[in-house]
């Protein structure tokens, strides 16, 4: 019946994917995607508005009335799909093949972007980016993780997942913000840090811990945006920052539901009851007061109108920068320096409440 | 009287019984004569693991450990439940070792030289860290930089846990945070690495040390040996994570066997710890 075929977690089953036009939605473009599992039911829908569209232009009958009513279902449908994504769902489309990647949001929203390369002490590492970049009217040093496209780039990239040269790298083009006086802004979207045999002769603990390290000096303020995936250490390790906040859709957390399945559960069948123990959505993430903020997305997803989703992180961002400058009009840099070391002594929940905070701030 | 029995399985070394097998050389062993060996095995000088009190016991100046912030207990902020309840197995775990998580923090001496001293216990949940051990590690660490005292940590652990999944990532944020306070007061910090040492406590106070030092053949890394065979299909190497392998590869100062290690933390405090923790 639906023409659609499934890739359960998009981005990892390997294939033709199907692209598909979706109907023209309130004169919006239409965009191509792939099609989660979830959203086989919406895919159907667009499937009748596409047969019907057909049929009418074929048989000059007028079924505008029926198109109006289908599209009306298709919106409500996808809103009501989208407000109740499961925690699996939401590190679904969190993945989703036409999410949009740094390299996407680069295009999107810097008016600028010089890309720096290397760590200078062994290679460059393209699962994570740096450049000087103009971006909501300042100059900032931007970062992130990139994983990738086509096949080639996303081999090129390690589909997202750095090498300790790729944290060097990172830490040496802050430490070059912090010099000259540019905020850093991080957009995180990785599985998690790369397990290899040369990942580890190289230190990948000890770039992470390094780099969280330095971040929580360095004298320059730090944004960051978990844009995708937040996984585990290899986003941690570019994400200690004044302010952290959460794209809608995306997750975070200390290991993947996969990985956690594997471990606790002793199988990879039990990744959606994972996800949701984990509680890694940015919903949950801001309750539990891990976050500061959540970007909304375009309904749907970031991968149904990436500009939208663009629009929204670069209007955070610029908000974000400004508070930083207003702040440090009234407050030294190293007001701002302590305000963030706070940020982070606060994080975990014990049964004693912690006694050492006024010690610690003096 | 140990803290040992019961806990754990002999594939993870730890004693059980009267005898024992090194699961180094596969020798069998009268277990006093390895506990006074400092739970190491004469034939091969295989180390095995050891909970957090023993560790203190064979580590500490006799009498002189003062336990601190002993008081801070596990929550359960996210009510995680897997097979089994989160709330459950820590009320296992607390019953098996008579411990409320998976550290002990605490003021002693070594070899008569006053230091802050965290130890990491694998016998508590493969010595995870959650809240709780973020905390305290982030009080200790705090103590050691407002009286000036030498740190040691000693890490044993499999990483950040599970059952409290970002506050747990966010503890190796926290305690990476206080350490740059510590550097920054000049305080010195001496990282102990003990079997295993995994996941993300080595990447973040374990590797953090101004000195890194690491028991024989402990584990140590990153990744998982079984998620890295998974990713990359790949042999890995003789000695793969292993503390020879890491100060090879230019990871720790210097490896160091158990019945030398009060001698050396010692050296170390004489020639780098502040004037009053220095003979
Ligand atoms: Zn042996």
């Amino acid at each position: 019946m639906s023409q659609a075929t499934r890739s359960d977690v998009a981005g990892t089953t390997p294939g033709a994917p199907i692209l598909k036009q979706i109907p023209s939605n309130n004169g919006k473009a239409s965009v191509t995607r792939h099609v989660l599992k979830f959203e086989e039911p919406l895919a159907r829908l667009e499937n009748q508005i596409q047969e019907l569209e057909a049929l009418q232009a074929a048989r000059q009958i007028d079924y505008s009335k029926e198109l109006r009513q289908l599209r009306t279902n298709y919106t409500s449908l996808l809103r009501k799909i989208y407000d109740n994504l499961s925690a699996w769902e939401t590190v679904q489309v969190a993945r989703h093949q036409l999410r949009p990647q740094f390299k996407d949001y680069v295009e999107m929203i810097c008016r600028e972007f010089r890309e720096l390369h290397g760590d200078r002490h062994y290679g460059d590492d393209l699962a994570i980016r740096c450049g000087l970049a103009r971006l909501g009217g300042h100059k900032v040093m931007l970062i992130g993780h990139n994983k990738g496209k086509d096949t080639k780039e996303k081999v090129q990239c390690y589909f997202g997942l750095a090498h300790p040269e790729g944290y060097r790298k990172a830490l040496r083009c802050m430490k070059l913000a912090e010099k000259f006086g540019l905020p850093v802004v991080t957009l995180i979207d990785t599985a998690g840090a790369y397990p290899g045999i040369g990942a580890e002769e190289r230190g990948q603990a000890e770039s992470i811990a390094r780099n969280m390290m330095e971040m929580s000096r360095l004298k320059t303020p730090i944004l960051t945006v978990v844009t995708g995936e937040g996984g585990s250490g290899g986003a941690l390790g570019i994400g200690v920052a004044d302010k952290v906040a959460m794209m809608e859709y995306a997750w975070y957390s200390v290991i993947s539901p996969e990985g956690c399945s594997g471990i606790l559960w002793k199988g990879a069948e039990n990744a959606a009851d994972a996800a949701e123990a984990l509680k890694l959505t940015s919903k949950h993430l801001k309750q539990l007061g891990v976050i500061d903020a959540v970007i909304s997305e375009p309904l749907g997803g970031a991968h149904r109108d990436p500009h939208t989703a663009a629009h929204n992180l670069e209007t955070f961002v610029a908000k974000s920068l400004r508070e930083f400058n207003s702040f440090l009009k009234r407050n030294s840099m190293d007001d701002l320096v302590e305000r963030r070391y706070e940020k982070f002594r606060q994080m975990g929940e014990t049964l004693k409440p912690k006694t050492n905070i006024a010690k610690a701030a003096g | 009287m140990s803290q040992d029995q019961g806990a754990g399985t002999k594939k993870e070394g730890i004693p059980e019984g009267l005898w024992m097998r090194c699961p180094e050389c596969g020798d069998m062993l009268y277990r006093k004569v390895v506990e006074e060996a400092l739970d190491v095995c004469p034939k091969c000088d295989y180390h095995f693991r050891i909970s957090a009190r023993k560790r203190i016991e064979q580590l500490v100046d006799p009498g002189s450990f003062e336990e601190m912030f002993d008081d801070i207990e596990p929550a359960d902020p996210l009510k995680f439940v897997d097979k089994k309840a989160y709330k459950d197995r820590l009320a296992g775990e607390q019953k098996k070792t008579g411990n409320s998580d998976a550290v002990i923090c605490g003021k002693g001496f070594i070899k008569g030289r006053p230091m802050m001293v965290a130890v990491m216990d694998p016998t508590f949940m493969m010595g995870s860290m959650g809240s709780v051990v973020g905390e305290k590690i982030t009080q200790t660490i705090e103590a050691a930089a407002e009286e000036g005292l030498p740190l040691i940590i000693v890490s044993a652990s499999g990483g950040a846990r599970m059952q409290e999944s970002t506050l747990s990532l966010m503890q190796m944020a926290k305690t990476s945070a206080a350490l740059a306070k510590l550097d920054e007061s000049g305080g010195l910090f001496i990282s102990l690495l003990a079997d295993p040492t995994t996941g993300g406590v080595t990447a973040s106070f374990a590797m953090l040390g101004d000195f890194i030092i690491a028991e024989p053949k402990a584990l140590i890394g990153f990744a998982g040996q079984r998620t890295i065979w998974n990713t990359i299909k790949v042999e890995l190497p003789e000695g793969f994570q292993r503390s020879e392998f890491l100060q090879e590869h230019g990871f720790i100062d210097f490896v160091v066997h158990r019945k030398d290690l009060r001698n050396e933390i010692a050296r170390l405090v004489d020639f780098c710890g502040k004037p009053e923790s220095v003979r």
